[in-house]
């Protein structure tokens, strides 16, 4: 059995998995039922000034039949007195002594208020701070959440100020509203934050009502941007993790990384793992089908680390970093060709037709006698089942012109149909940079690309 | 006792979902298996987007029959059975999703296209079942007048008469007479038209006709048997008036005799048993028709050869068969009488050749009217389809409506080409 145990920036917690900042842990009584259910921690619902709510706070995108591909909301922090929120932070730390409970906290930019809340937090016996520099809507427009962590030099000057009195561990949660996530990380990890978490909400509108014409969610007729999350943001996510942990500042600053947006399943909480983050936040998962999700986080996580031979969350935190690069340093030469198995293939020829209209046009159709045929080239006169199973042509792929885009194979309906299958190009291994290097011509003038590709023997279709 | 139809419509979840399980095929094998060629994926891809009016529309497109054919087509032998994901899951449900598409139309009385401007030409539908009915459609798209001659009361030929309502109320057959009246045809009903049709002035003719009565069996006691097709237009039109019997013999076994068989059944008839010639193997059933009557509780008395009615005090009492061998033809053993116990018994098997044929003068092969590609007969001008020219089991339906498709597209080509 892999050991799922974490200690984050000294918090300890029995598994990776917190509910992160949000509805899901607004209060002591959710939040009891959580670690029932399993959840290593949990991060606070944000506490800070009071707020008052609106109703329809929630948009969502569906796609496909699929519900909730990705939620929007604009939700402000806890509309809960402070009082409240502080007298049930500390009887829930006294109930689950082994569970990290993290405080989520924003005010207004004061070292006052700042230092005030962080002790108010601290006297709950809470494990930690967590710092809300993200919320997109709302907050941001009173000087708070996003706005802060839009500004790198504020997000610095507000850490330190917390950091001044706190004893307890502070994560500083970011901002994915902005164009480098290494920018702001760096600037809390200056002013002395003992971790990251990312990536907050995105800006987002989710859809217009096409019978009302509103936004959605609409709040008596209007709507705004609000934070998107979910499975749709968990590319995003992973981007700026990787970006967090390839940085040299960030990523040898040895501060640890909470990792969410988008963790739905344990695979997707494995991804953040291999990509640096060694604790993980949830929330719309939760959101979409309740506490339980975390028995198949948990279980399904410790079954794949034992297939795969690794006993501890910490043998897998950051192992796929090393597999981040750049474009330029990509090998030029590599070459994968795609593979259609002939007996899995159900004919439905949506490679067929990606390839041919918008990629490479390097597939074929074939008839049972090995010729190409055109597409809807059979004869309107005859119909059937069987007329049309046997006469039904075959995908194939040109492998000789095939540039690899792997179009065809994302496509696909039927698992390992299609296959990118590495094959020789007979060129030596090269990069873009070297070729920039040694060709430095290549970049700006087409002949002399001319020239390079005619003496590697490389053919553009 | 009026009889529901067997299959409930999706809801709008069911639809969406199913519709979302559709992978959108490039030149997908479903719409090649169609005899109509309705591009099915680009339909239910509509469904999926909740853009109903383009999913009737693309059914229209190729077949104004759609509300017909979504319930009454051998899907399993055609779109269905040429789903991709008919190998190892279950294929897509094409035929419940093109009702679902149909009714939405049905319910906003939707009109398929509007009809093209008037042409000056006329032409004139013999027989308002699909295959008249769609000619007509496509011929009204074209600009054409159209006068549509039906010899019985209603229009809808078998899909008002002869579809049992398990598959299709009579209601959705009329509708789309209406639909079709809509779009400016003229539907002349208890019309029965003779030679005189050659010279009253139309630019061309369709002959959809369908087939004749079942055909006699040359049996004593024949007159105390239902005729199947009359069987089932009383079961569909007036069927407070159809008494079933206790103990019900169906001789054939056929997709008409399963029909009327089920009907019985459903009637409430205690018992029911098929009487076939040959055995299981030559039924001209569809399997998937054979396998529902079982499940139905219809018995089958195989190898037996009707031979005399037996009638006792004015009643059916029973009918006496002899055994069959099949050489592989069926042949009687002499002296091996034997009596099926019954109080009422219905024949379905087949139809007699169309009769109009000879009136007009139209050349005929095995006595169905012969015709060329264009489906042009002998005469010029005239032209045929539908089950006067073919018959094809239960997929006769939708393949009458390809033939009305294609015989106006000639028609149009011709009358075009003159003007």
């Amino acid at each position: 059995m892999a050991d799922l145990r974490i200690k984050f920036a000294g918090i300890e917690s029995p598994n990776p998995f917190w509910l992160a900042s949000a509805p899901p842990t607004n209060s002591g009584a959710q939040i009891h039922k959580a670690f029932e259910a399993g959840w290593g921690g949990a991060v606070w619902k944000t506490i800070g000034p009071p707020v008052l709510n609106v109703s329809n706070r929630y948009g969502a995108w569906h796609y496909g039949g699929q519900k909730m591909l990705a939620i929007n909301n604009v939700e402000l922090i806890s509309d809960r007195p402070l009082e409240k929120n502080l007298r049930e932070i500390r009887d829930l730390k006294r109930a689950w002594p082994d569970r990290a409970v993290i405080v989520s906290a924003m005010v207004e930019s004061k070292p006052e208020a700042w230092h005030t809340i962080v002790r108010q937090i601290e006297d709950t016996g809470a494990d930690g701070i967590e710092l809300n520099y993200g919320c997109p809507h709302g907050m941001s427009e009173r000087g708070m959440g996003s706005a802060v962590g839009q500004v790198p030099e504020y997000c610095e000057q507000i850490t330190s100020w917390v950091k001044a009195v706190a004893k307890i561990p502070v994560i500083v949660k970011l901002t994915p509203n902005i164009t480098n996530i290494v920018v702001p990380a760096q600037a809390a990890l200056r002013a002395g934050a003992d971790a990251l978490s990312l990536i907050n909400t995105i800006n987002s509108i989710v859809a217009v009502d096409l019978d009302t014409l509103e936004l959605v969610p609409s709040i008596g007729g209007k709507g705004g941007h609000g934070g998107y999350a979910g499975p749709a943001v968990k590319p995003i996510a992973l981007n700026m993790l990787a970006a967090l942990g390839s940085d040299s500042v960030v990523g040898s600053s040895g501060k640890p990384i909470s990792g969410m947006g988008g963790i739905s399943t344990w695979q997707d909480a494995a991804e953040f793992l291999l990509l640096g983050a060694s604790s993980l936040q949830v929330c719309t998962a939760a959101m979409h089908y309740g506490y339980r999700i975390v028995e198949d986080m948990i279980d399904g996580l410790s079954n794949w680390m034992d297939s795969k031979g690794f006993a501890s969350i910490y043998d897998i935190r950051g192992k796929s970093l090393q597999r981040v690069s750049e474009f330029q340093h990509f090998d030029l030469s590599f070459k994968a060709v795609a593979r259609i198995d002939q007996e899995r293939c159900i004919k439905c020829n949506l490679c067929y037709v990606a390839c041919n209209d918008t990629a490479h046009q390097c597939i074929d159709l074939l008839d049972s006698g090995g010729k190409v045929v055109a597409p809807y080239a059979w004869a309107v006169t005859l119909n059937g089942k069987q007329e049309a199973i046997s006469s039904r042509p075959q995908p194939v792929v040109r492998e000789h012109d095939c540039v690899g885009c792997r179009l065809c194979y994302n496509v696909c309906p039927v698992e390992k149909c299609i296959e990118m299958v590495e094959v020789p190009s007979g060129r030596e291994s090269v990069t873009w940079s070297e070729v920039v290097r040694d060709h430095c011509a290549v970049t700006e003038d087409w002949e002399a690309m001319k020239t390079y590709r005619d003496a590697h023997g490389i053919e553009i279709h | 006792m009026k009889i529901a139809e067997e299959l409930p419509p999706l809801s709008s979840h069911e639809a969406v979902v199913e519709a979302n399980r559709c992978l959108f095929c490039y030149d997908a094998p479903c719409a090649q298996a169609c005899p109509t060629h309705i591009d099915i994926p680009r339909f239910i891809k509509k469904i999926s987007t909740a853009n109903l009016t383009g999913s009737a529309r693309t059914i229209f497109d190729s077949n104004l029959l759609g509300a017909t054919c979504a319930r009454v087509c051998p899907v399993q032998e055609l779109c269905e059975g040429a789903c991709v994901l008919g190998a190892e899951h279950k294929p897509i449900a094409i035929g419940r999703l093109q009702r679902y598409a149909m009714d939405y139309a049905a319910a906003k009385a939707m009109l398929p296209f509007r009809p093209g401007p008037a042409r000056g030409s006329r032409v004139a539908v013999i027989g308002a079942g699909p295959a008249g009915l769609s000619c007509a459609g496509e011929l009204a798209r074209r600009g054409h007048a159209v006068t549509v001659f039906e010899k019985r009361a209603l229009g809808g030929g078998l899909s008002t008469y002869g579809i049992i309502a398990l598959r299709e109320p009579v209601e959705v057959a009329l509708a789309e007479v209406r639909m079709i009246e809509r779009l400016g045809v003229e539907v002349k009903t208890g019309v029965e038209v003779g030679r005189e049709i050659l010279t009253a002035g139309f630019d061309a003719i369709f002959v959809s006709t369908g087939l004749g009565a079942t055909p006699l069996l040359g049996i004593p006691g024949e007159e105390w048997i239902a005729d199947g097709l009359d069987y089932i237009s009383r079961s569909k039109l007036h069927p407070d008036e159809l008494e079933p019997g206790r103990n019900v013999l169906v001789i054939g076994a056929g997709n008409t005799a399963i029909d009327c068989a089920t009907i019985a059944k459903r009637l409430g008839s205690e018992r029911v048993t098929m009487v076939y010639r040959r055995t299981e193997k030559e039924m001209t059933a569809y399997e998937h028709e054979y396998s529902f009557v079982k499940n139905e509780g219809v018995g089958f008395e195989f190898l037996a050869q009707p031979v005399r009615v037996i009638v006792a005090a004015g009643e059916v009492t029973a009918l006496e068969c002899l055994r069959t061998e099949l050489t592989p033809h069926p042949v009687p053993v002499p002296g091996s009488e034997f009596l099926l116990p019954a109080d009422q018994i219905i024949k379905a098997v087949g139809q007699e050749r169309p009769s109009l044929a000879s009136v007009l003068g139209l050349s005929t092969e095995r006595g169905l009217i012969a015709v060329d590609k264009n489906l042009e007969t002998n005469i010029p001008g005239v032209f045929a389809g539908g089950d006067c020219i073919r018959i094809k089991g239960a997929a006769s339906t939708v393949m009458a409506v390809q033939d009305g498709k294609l015989a106006a597209a000639a028609i149009h080509e011709k009358v075009t080409a003159h003007g």
